[in-house]
């Protein structure tokens, strides 16, 4: 996995709670064996009408909301299915975080496994990133914080674990991987 | 077991044995998998027991495994079915049933190769073992008390209903378990869901489960494993308990539980993967010492009356938005209400009983089994779907299909107009050639009513069988207990 730390953008602002993920990723874009090119199925049927056509008032096709990557969104976001192709979509689509209130457990462990942040924040802080849409902040995964452009800083709980891999680029696979003896015994003792 | 502390000095050593605090059945099961505790820097490392897997959110997990050139540390306890992608039309001449989506058909592809070249047991499209994951899990007698079950796809929490911790995961945990049969996790909060009383009749487990996520909210339950005890739930046959635990997800709770009783043992009794004889007996002891211990502490408590419960249905675009079904469309509170509203058509509506519908779907992880159809199957006997109403039944696993044929439930539902299906998802998830038409109105017995979740534009009421089944007759949303 790639390192990750500070991430710094304008906002996309998606003020929709419960953002479910079959909005995020309609379940007819699942059957891919592959995780690349998800990107362009994001919000696909929020963002394109029946034959595909981009919905211009949608927010992601206007063009303030180009070369943002984080995307700020109402309560609950990404609840629903377990679906990893949720964050794999988003990631692929250029997001690298996702700011709101709460986010839905499957989701927030899923993402942490793809580079892009789960941003919980208090609702006076998410109540004034919803309204300045565009607007610029900074996050860092080090420090654990949400910095707005007039310096206002929030702090986000963050799993240390997690944490830990996202700054060194580690893939939490090989950490268990090393665990093999401690695997192996916990099986010894239970075999008995 | 209490743990026995030697004390004394000098004096001969005296066993005392001290009383363990009391526990949740998920702390113990919980600590029981433990190949490592939590620390300050890292989650706890749990061992899983069964691993289930389908086609849709396993093929990755098995390329990273090639590229990292692992194996799967322990085969016999992953099994394979396919569900999600494959269609339910019935079968062609040659008793087969034909994949016609390309997309489709790779998938199922690359799911037997992966599952031949790791050794992983697999019930292909249309063999005896065949059906939704969370169906056959449990009917094959996979699905055990006291156990960790894993599967990439949020609705194992399904498999709680027998007193197991079972819960969805991404696929890059797939992964993890593939390799290493552990994963990491952050230990979550307890929520003891208490109902206590008798539902009255025309009142089903969906009605109840329904009932609570209207009540938690669809994120009342995130960071929460639930346990639902009380004499509600006690009195709830196992396919019953399997719904109510299906949908604990709804609410955003990882993990749905009920207690291990004589209900369970019966059902698992004899199942083929049950332990067998002596096995069987130290089995059941062993189960028995799981239900959480008098005066454990849960992090938190909901408690609902039964007999206050009524036939629940959706009007909205997520399962917290229940309403009882004779009851008002609730007025919208703030912007994502009526955009709710406004999707599903219903701004300035009054009550949902008597809309009209165009398509009734029986089937999915959360009332697909037998007891499910043999409900439904009651309100059809006899009576015909209403005129221009699509009618899907599909049965949850080739052996429901079998057994629902052998008691003639087929023709009931053949003879008052419906379909009658192969096993799988079918239209509780657009992804398989069964959905919605944009605009249309279905009453389904699934699980999610998510905006384009069954068809884009497509428009769900959740509801039990009965009132799906009842709303097919009139073609209107509709109380079954008016029917009968
Ligand atoms: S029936 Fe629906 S909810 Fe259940 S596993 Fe299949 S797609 Fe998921």
């Amino acid at each position: 996995m790639e390192k990750v730390n500070l991430i710094t953008s304008r906002t996309v602002v998606l003020p929709v709670e419960n953002v479910d993920t079959d909005q995020i990723i309609p379940a007819r874009f699942l059957k891919a064996t592959s995780k690349i090119g998800l990107g362009q199925h994001l919000f696909a049927d929020w963002r394109f009408d029946a034959q595909g056509k981009p919905k211009a008032d949608f927010i992601l096709n206007r063009p303030e909301a180009a070369g943002a990557n984080v995307l700020v969104a109402g309560d609950n976001f990404g609840c629903g299915s377990s679906r990893e192709h949720a964050p794999w979509a988003l990631h692929d689509y250029g997001f690298r975080a996702v700011v709101s209130t709460s986010i839905a457990d499957i989701f927030r462990n899923n993402a942490l496994k793809n580079g892009l942040i789960p941003v919980v924040v208090d609702g006076a802080v998410h109540a004034r990133l919803l309204a300045a849409p565009g607007g610029s902040v900074t996050i860092s995964v080090e420090d654990q914080t949400l910095t707005l452009a007039d310096g206002t800083r929030a702090s986000f709980p963050i799993d240390p674990f997690a944490r830990f891999c996202l700054l060194n680029g580690l893939d939490e696979l090989d950490f268990l991987l090393a665990q093999e003896p401690a695997i192996a015994a916990f099986e010894k003792r239970r075999a008995g | 077991m209490g743990a026995v502390v030697v004390t004394g000095r000098g004096r001969p050593p005296r066993a005392r044995v001290t009383r363990m605090k009391p526990r949740t059945m998920f702390e113990k099961i919980w600590e029981a998998h433990l190949v490592r505790a939590a620390s300050a820097d890292t989650p706890a490392i749990l061992y899983v027991d069964l691993h289930l897997i389908h086609e849709v959110t396993s093929p990755q997990a098995f390329t990273w495994l090639r590229e990292k050139n692992l194996k799967v540390r322990r085969p016999e306890r992953t099994v394979a079915t396919m569900d999600h992608s494959t269609p339910t039309t019935p079968r062609g001449r040659d008793g087969k049933i034909a994949v016609l989506d390309n997309a489709a058909a790779l998938q199922i592809a690359a799911l037997e190769k992966n599952c031949a070249d790791f050794g992983i047991e697999l019930h292909p499209l249309g063999t005896e073992g065949q059906g939704i994951v969370h169906v056959i899990g449990p009917e094959l007698g996979l699905t055990q008390p006291g156990a960790i079950i894993v599967c990439g796809d949020s609705h194992t929490s399904t498999h709680g209903a027998f007193g197991a911790l079972a819960f969805g995961i991404g696929t890059s945990e797939v992964s993890h378990v593939l390799a290493t049969q552990s994963l990491l996790q952050q230990p979550p909060k307890t929520l003891a869901v208490t109902v206590e009383g008798t539902l009255r009749p025309g009142v089903t487990a969906k009605d109840l489960i329904l009932a609570v996520i209207a009540r938690l909210g669809i994120g009342g339950g995130t960071g929460y494993v639930i346990e639902y005890r009380g004499s509600a739930i006690r009195a709830l046959s196992m396919e019953e308990r399997m719904t109510v635990c299906n949908m604990s997800i709804e609410a955003g709770a990882r993990a749905g539980m009920i207690a291990p009783d004589e209900t369970t043992f019966a059902y698992l009794e004899g199942r083929p993967r049950a332990p067998q004889g002596a096995d069987w007996d130290q089995a059941v002891a062993a189960w028995r010492s799981l239900p959480s211990d008098a005066g454990a502490a849960f992090d938190r408590e909901e408690k609902f009356d039964a007999a206050s419960l009524e036939p629940m249905i959706t009007y909205g675009t997520n399962p917290g938005m229940g309403i009882a079904i004779g009851g008002p469309i609730p007025a919208p509170s703030n912007a994502t209400a009526e955009k709710a509203l406004a999707y599903m058509g219903l701004t300035g509506e009054k009550q949902l009983l008597g809309h009209k519908i165009d398509v009734v779907f029986i089937g999915s992880c959360t009332n697909s089994r037998l007891s499910d159809l043999r409900a439904a199957a009651g309100i059809f006997k006899g009576r015909k779907v209403a005129e221009g109403v699509r009618v899907l039944v599909v049965p949850g696993s080739q052996a429901i299909k079998k057994a629902a044929e052998a008691e003639g439930l087929d023709r009931v539902f053949r003879e008052a107009g419906a379909d009658w299906r192969e096993a799988g998802c079918s239209m509780c998830i657009a992804m398989n050639g069964d959905q919605l038409k944009p605009g249309q109105y279905a009453v389904s017995t699934s699980n999610r009513n998510f905006e384009g979740r069954q068809g884009a534009g497509g428009r769900t009421f959740l509801a039990s069988p009965v009132t799906a089944a009842a709303s097919a007759i009139t073609g209107r949303v509709t109380d079954a207990r008016e029917l009968v």
